[in-house]
């Protein structure tokens, strides 16, 4: 395993470790999603994106758009992982008064860029952002995580079709297919595949990975990076709950319940799986 | 063979019809030249529109500054993200549709990407009210009500060209979100004949007079100045506030023109629901004063299709109507 990878899978392992404890502070929560994205989080975090921890409204960064606000719990840990947010806050995830809230606001947390919650909104935004900095000549990227959920939503697809449109190579999308919505598995709820034709046919370069395959996940980013001439997708199929077997052989919940003695069991699993 | 003499009925006329009265001096496109005008002098102005820069006169803007139009097609969602988004990165987007696409198809991306954050968002919304005969799918008869419970966001209904021209670069100083509607095509200009200059959140009395005070806003303001004059010739002396900025609301210049023994009538081109009517009386209610307010607006109802003079009529817009609503409350 070359240093690179090893060096982006033991974030990973600290991501889904914050993401643990504060689900448990809180009592419940969409760890399984956070465990899920965990790997990509890692990836984005460590390897591929532009910024500066301390400064966080740097001009120069690449934006992350957390579309899926309820994600938030994921892209926390990671903050405090890429050291935007001070570790020791986690354990407010979701309190009074607390800059982490249970769903994604820009207004509360540093490095949060915009506010979720209401899906099918990032995508627009980053068509926004990306058309901007492209006229002001700044070339940082904006990446936009949203779920396989989100495509669902009309306004994804008119946000596609003016990146595509505008040729607006500073996009990256990242699809989270963990195939499970509110209501049940995605294939029942609504169908969305063939989710990398679909962004083909609407104009943009598409790949599909399996988004905990640290590896796959650094070469496909590493492709979509040189790739500018259109916006890209990296279309991520994701394991809720993954690398804690508790969780991931659990039945299948858009919102997890885990019994108090079973987050000891969870950390345990978790340590067990980064030791093999 | 004779010809009945059967009246030539009036036509609902094309989209871009305007609302100016035969004769009456207009301005074109003041919206368009206005912000084309500001555009030269700021850098950070964007224009964006959803496939309808020509009925919004954002084309004017499109020719003078083509390197900062974005068209993002008929898509209102991703037009007011977008929006968002160029102004997340320091630009000052104006971005103009249909008053009914912005509020009732849009509103969850005006209110949480651009209102929530209180970004420099200009939202600019064409066919407010009862400004075309195409029907409800194009009449926006209840904007305000929908926007006025929207956090953070200013709202302005300027009267003429003069209002808008004026209201332009002050909503591109104003730091957060506005919401702009738009009077378009050949647009009339009224105000330049009073001593009026426009204020964002304020409020500006045009004419004194001692029997009636109209409150009025948007292109009613037009139509109060209108039958004052008529009103006169009755010997009944009319005062008119105009109110262009509904939120903030302009409650001082409001509770001094109510706290008069003058008969208060508000007028406005919206139902009669959520609109100006019932900020002024909320206001008179909430500061004690218990005046009653004779609202001359829309009525609660979805509104036919025809020419807009017709309709003006009708739904009891026009200066006629005015007139006549206010005799018949003061006999």
């Amino acid at each position: 395993m070359t240093e690179r990878i090893d060096r982006i899978r033991q974030a990973a392992h600290r991501i889904r470790h914050n993401a643990i404890d504060m689900a448990e502070a809180q009592g419940q929560g969409y760890i399984g999603q956070a465990l899920g994205v965990a790997d990509l989080l890692a990836v984005v975090y460590t390897d591929q994106l532009r910024y500066r921890p301390g400064d966080p409204d740097w001009p120069g960064r690449d934006r992350f758009l957390l579309s899926i606000g309820h994600y938030a719990i994921a892209l926390y840990a990671a903050l405090a992982e890429a050291g935007v947010i001070p570790a020791e806050e986690l354990p407010s995830y979701g309190s009074d008064g607390s800059r982490l809230p249970m769903s994604g606001m820009a207004s509360y947390t540093p490095g949060m860029e915009i506010s979720g919650g209401s899906l099918g909104h990032g995508l627009g935004v980053a068509a926004g952002m990306a058309l901007g900095l492209r006229h002001q000549g700044n070339s940082a990227r904006v990446v936009n995580l949203l779920s396989d959920g989100e495509l669902d939503e009309g306004s994804t697809w008119e946000a596609a079709m003016v990146c595509a449109h505008h040729g607006l190579g500073n996009v990256t999308a990242v699809v989270d297919v963990n195939a499970l919505q509110a209501d049940g598995p995605t294939a029942g709820v609504l169908r969305t595949e063939p989710i990398a034709d679909k962004w083909r046919a609407f104009g943009w370069h598409a790949l599909r990975v399996d988004g905990n395959d640290i590896p796959a996940l650094v070469d496909a980013f590493d492709e979509l990076h040189e790739h500018r001439d259109s916006p890209s997708v990296l279309v991520c199929d994701t394991r809720i709950g993954r690398g804690v077997p508790l969780l991931e052989t659990r039945e299948k919940a858009h919102f997890m319940r885990v019994d108090e003695h079973e987050w000891q069991i969870a950390r345990d699993q978790l340590e067990e799986g980064l030791s093999r | 063979m004779t010809t009945a003499a059967t009246p030539k009925k009036l036509t609902t006329s094309a989209m871009i019809a305007s609302f100016a009265d035969p004769g009456q001096r207009t301005s074109s496109a003041p919206f368009g030249h206005a912000l084309s005008r500001l555009a030269a002098e700021r850098p950070e102005i964007v224009g964006l529109s959803a496939d309808l820069a020509k009925y919004t006169d954002m084309h004017v803007f499109r020719e003078a500054h083509p390197d900062r139009f974005f068209q993002v097609g008929m898509a209102e969602q991703a037009m007011l993200a977008a929006a968002a988004g160029l102004a997340e990165v320091g630009m000052t987007p104006f971005a103009s549709t249909y008053s009914v696409f912005a509020t009732r198809r849009a509103y969850d991306f005006l209110c949480l990407d651009i209102a929530e954050p209180g970004l420099n968002v200009n939202i600019v919304g064409a066919l407010p009210g009862l400004t075309t005969g195409y029907g409800p799918s194009h009449q926006a008869t209840e904007d305000l009500a929908i926007l006025r419970g929207c956090p953070n966001l200013t709202i302005v209904d300027p009267c003429d060209a003069v209002d808008i021209e004026q209201a332009v670069p002050a909503l591109a100083d104003a730091p957060g979100p506005t919401y702009l509607r738009l009077l378009r095509g050949a647009v009339p200009a009224v105000l330049d004949e009073y001593d009026y200059r426009f204020e964002l959140g304020r409020a500006a009395e045009l004419r004194t007079g001692r029997d009636v005070v109209f409150i009025s806003t948007g292109l009613m303001t037009m139509r109060a100045l209108q039958a004052a004059e008529r009103l006169a010739a009755d010997h009944v002396d009319v005062a008119v506030l105009h109110v262009p900025t509904i939120k903030p609301l302009d409650r001082d210049a409001i509770l001094r023109a109510a706290g008069t023994d003058r008969l208060v009538v508000t007028l406005e081109n919206h139902t009669v629901i959520g609109g100006l009517g019932e900020s002024v009386t909320a206001t008179l209610a909430y500061a004690g004063v218990g005046t009653r307010v004779v609202p001359i607006a829309l009525p609660d109802e979805f509104l036919v299709a025809g020419a807009l003079p017709t309709l003006h009529d009708r739904y009891g817009l026009s200066t006629d109507a005015i007139v006549a609503k206010v005799r018949t409350e003061l006999s």
